[in-house]
């Protein structure tokens, strides 16, 4: 797989994919999206530019052990119904907080953290995955 | 495009009352076992966090689920649903003294086990995730324990099953990886059938809410294929349970992993799947126990014959218990299948007993095979001159499992036994008491083989052998020590039983009549 055009064309399109997968996790609350989705994209761009360079500069790129960063996502859902919990709601009850920025309101959530939770999970376990298959092909 | 809730009225699809603190308790075990087993993850290459993480976070565990026991024994049932979403439509979280009950004895348990791997499990296998993943297991066995909604008892099913694995290929030897195969298909063959059976009432019912399903069920239910579903939770628990015909996985399977795991495994898991049949048969689906509560009685005469006679002819220490924790399933199903109040207290009393007794006797199997450098009862013996505390503490247990007096099994089995006397059914109860004889001898001629006599087969009488293995000093307390708190569990409940049995009584009642369970979650309104 490893051809010139490939490999010439694999970090533009791993860059692309990440950005589009974060993407598509920040619309997900209210139209198609969210964190699972997104950490499908992102875990696959990770699997291509494996194809392309090997899977030791994807584990370098990564800086941490695809599972701690699944790790890392469960305790952030864990995490995100905790504040619910503080005043008095049912557990992952969704809380919200409307800052303006720059003169656009934003919409922040105890969701959007669950949601980043479940994005770092999949794509934690996804590209653990693929990175051990890919690892045992070569 | 964010919908403001200052725009809606949103008391028509959620919670507005607010939650008590004390009620909050009920989703604490899931908090800390999920952050806890994640942080755990994070840092497994920090070989010196991962046990005083690990034991903080158990010993939180069990502080929670002792809060949340005196909850529900004070104020009744407790159910919280996720999210405000009003039930049955949001995920509820529902606890009743049974379920209550059960997470605080696993909680007990699984400290227990924490402080034996703190010393057992060695350096490697801290870096592989044991504790991580008996977080994680302990994160799905409370959650079945504690949920109130049956979909979310299947993933809490799956949670548990999953860290399972985790825990049961940890060491990676050839024989591990045979019985993570065997144990892996069976109960994923459990689980699918425990998925369909659910999807078909989901069908049938169009709702997951237990509470919901309760009350639905007790209004007339003509064309609803009830009985097949019904089957089907029996197949697909029965094989978790390791319930007679399909019990013969946990044999092939459980001798296999460390022994704090196997531990675990055989104090734990199998009670998931009584407590699940006892939650769904007898409380959501009453006329579907008395269809085939003949059925289950024979179900439980075939686990208590196969698990004292497997117990008999085993010559391996692990697997011989392995068989001791079958027949003592049969007597839970026993209990399960009269459905009175008396056979279901003691169904309760004795998984109580058993979760405490069974992860004691692999503990104790777990040392002895170290001590004597083998788990085959040929090769063992001469352990009492090794380690008499070890000795003792085990035949205190085996006497418990086998059920003499003054140990907790002698409580369970008598309260099952008069159940059956009182049930009519006399045959049941000469059963449960011929198979608790088998049991008594299995395991005293183990305790003999492997303890009492001077050495392996072949050692001439009155000689005695040294064993191969020692126990350090330093290891003493954490080893023993674990296995001393068990021991002490079920002579206290032998001497003082009247907490546990009221305790049953309260869960039986509340399987029984499941109204103020019905009404914990929907308000007063039904």
């Amino acid at each position: 797989m490893s051809t010139v055009i490939f490999r010439a064309i694999a970090p533009y399109l791993t860059a692309l994919m990440v950005l589009f997968s974060i993407f598509v996790l920040l619309r997900g609350h209210n139209n198609p999206g969210g964190g699972f989705i997104g950490g499908l994209i992102a875990a696959s761009a990770f699997a291509i530019y494996g194809i392309a360079y090997g899977v030791p500069p994807v584990r370098r790129a990564m800086r941490f052990h695809p599972m701690q960063l699944a790790a890392f996502g469960l305790v952030l859902a864990a995490l995100a119904g905790v504040p619910s919990l503080l005043v008095s709601v049912p557990y992952l009850t969704g809380l919200w907080t409307y800052p303006t920025l720059f003169g656009v309101e934003l919409a922040l959530s105890t969701p959007l953290v669950f949601d980043i939770g479940v994005y770092c999970v999949v794509v934690g376990t996804i590209s653990s995955i693929a990175l051990s298959l890919e690892e045992r092909e070569r | 495009m964010a919908v403001s809730e200052k725009t809606v009225d949103l008391s028509q699809a959620m919670v507005t009352a607010p939650v008590a603190p004390a009620d909050a308790l009920i989703i604490a075990p899931i908090i800390i076992t999920l952050f806890f087993g994640g942080l755990l993850l994070m840092t497994r290459k920090r070989a010196a966090w991962q046990v005083p993480m690990g034991l903080f976070a158990l010993v939180l565990l069990l502080a929670a689920c002792a809060g949340l026991l005196a909850r529900v024994l004070t104020a009744g049932p407790v159910s919280v649903t996720m999210g405000s979403w009003l039930p049955p439509f949001g995920i509820s979280f529902t606890a009743d003294a049974l379920g209550a009950s059960f997470a605080f004895v696993s909680s007990l348990v699984a400290l227990a086990v924490g402080l034996f791997a703190s010393r057992d499990i060695d350096g490697l296998g801290q870096r592989y995730g044991f504790f991580a993943f008996l977080l994680l297991m302990m994160c799905g066995i409370c959650g079945a324990f504690l949920t109130g909604d049956i979909f979310n008892l299947y993933v809490w099913f799956e949670v548990m099953l999953i860290a399972s694995f985790g825990l049961m290929v940890l060491g990676n030897t050839r024989t591990q990886l045979d019985g993570a195969v065997r144990y892996a298909l069976l109960n994923l063959l459990g689980a699918a059938f425990f998925l369909a059976a659910t999807g078909y009432l989901y069908g049938s019912l169009g709702t997951l809410n237990m509470a919901d399903i309760t009350e639905r069920l007790r209004q007339p239910t003509d064309g609803l294929p009830l009985n097949t579903i019904a089957a089907l939770f029996i197949l697909g628990f029965g094989m978790k349970a390791a319930a007679f015909p399909l019990a013969f996985w946990l044999p092939a399977s459980y001798h296999t992993p460390s022994p704090a795991a196997a531990a675990i495994f055989a104090g734990l898991l199998t009670k998931v799947g009584a407590y699940a049949l006892l939650r769904t048969m007898v409380m959501v689906m009453p006329a579907a126990h008395a269809v085939y509560a003949d059925f289950l009685t024979w179900i439980a005469i075939g686990t208590m014959l196969l698990g004292s006679l497997g117990a008999l002819a085993e010559s391996d220490l692990r697997r011989l218990f392995g068989y001791v924790v079958i027949s003592g399933i049969g007597i839970i199903f026993a209990g399960l299948a009269l459905g009175s109040a008396g056979g279901l207290s003691g169904a309760i009393v004795y998984a109580l007993h058993s979760m405490l007794v069974m992860t004691g006797l692999y503990l104790a199997a777990g040392i002895a095979a170290r001590l004597g450098g083998s788990q085959q009862l040929r090769e063992l013996g001469g352990l009492y001159g090794a380690s008499p505390l070890l000795a003792g503490l085990t035949l205190l247990l085996i006497l418990s499992a086998a059920a003499l007096p003054p140990f907790s099994g002698f409580w369970a089995k008598i309260v099952v036994v008069e159940a059956a006397m009182v049930g009519g059914r006399w045959w049941l109860a000469g059963i449960v008491l011929v198979t608790g004889l088998f049991t008594a001898l299995a395991a005293g001629r183990a305790f003999a083989h492997a303890f009492w006599r001077g050495g392996p087969v072949g050692t001439p009488d009155g000689a005695e052998k040294s064993v191969p293995g020692k126990l350090a000093a330093a290891d003493l307390p954490l080893l023993l020590g674990p296995l001393g708190f068990l021991t002490m569990l079920t002579l206290l409940i032998g001497l003082y039983p009247q907490p546990v049995l009221r305790l049953a009584e309260i869960g039986a009642a509340g399987l029984l009549d499941p109204i103020p369970y019905v009404r914990a979650v929907f308000g007063a309104a039904p």
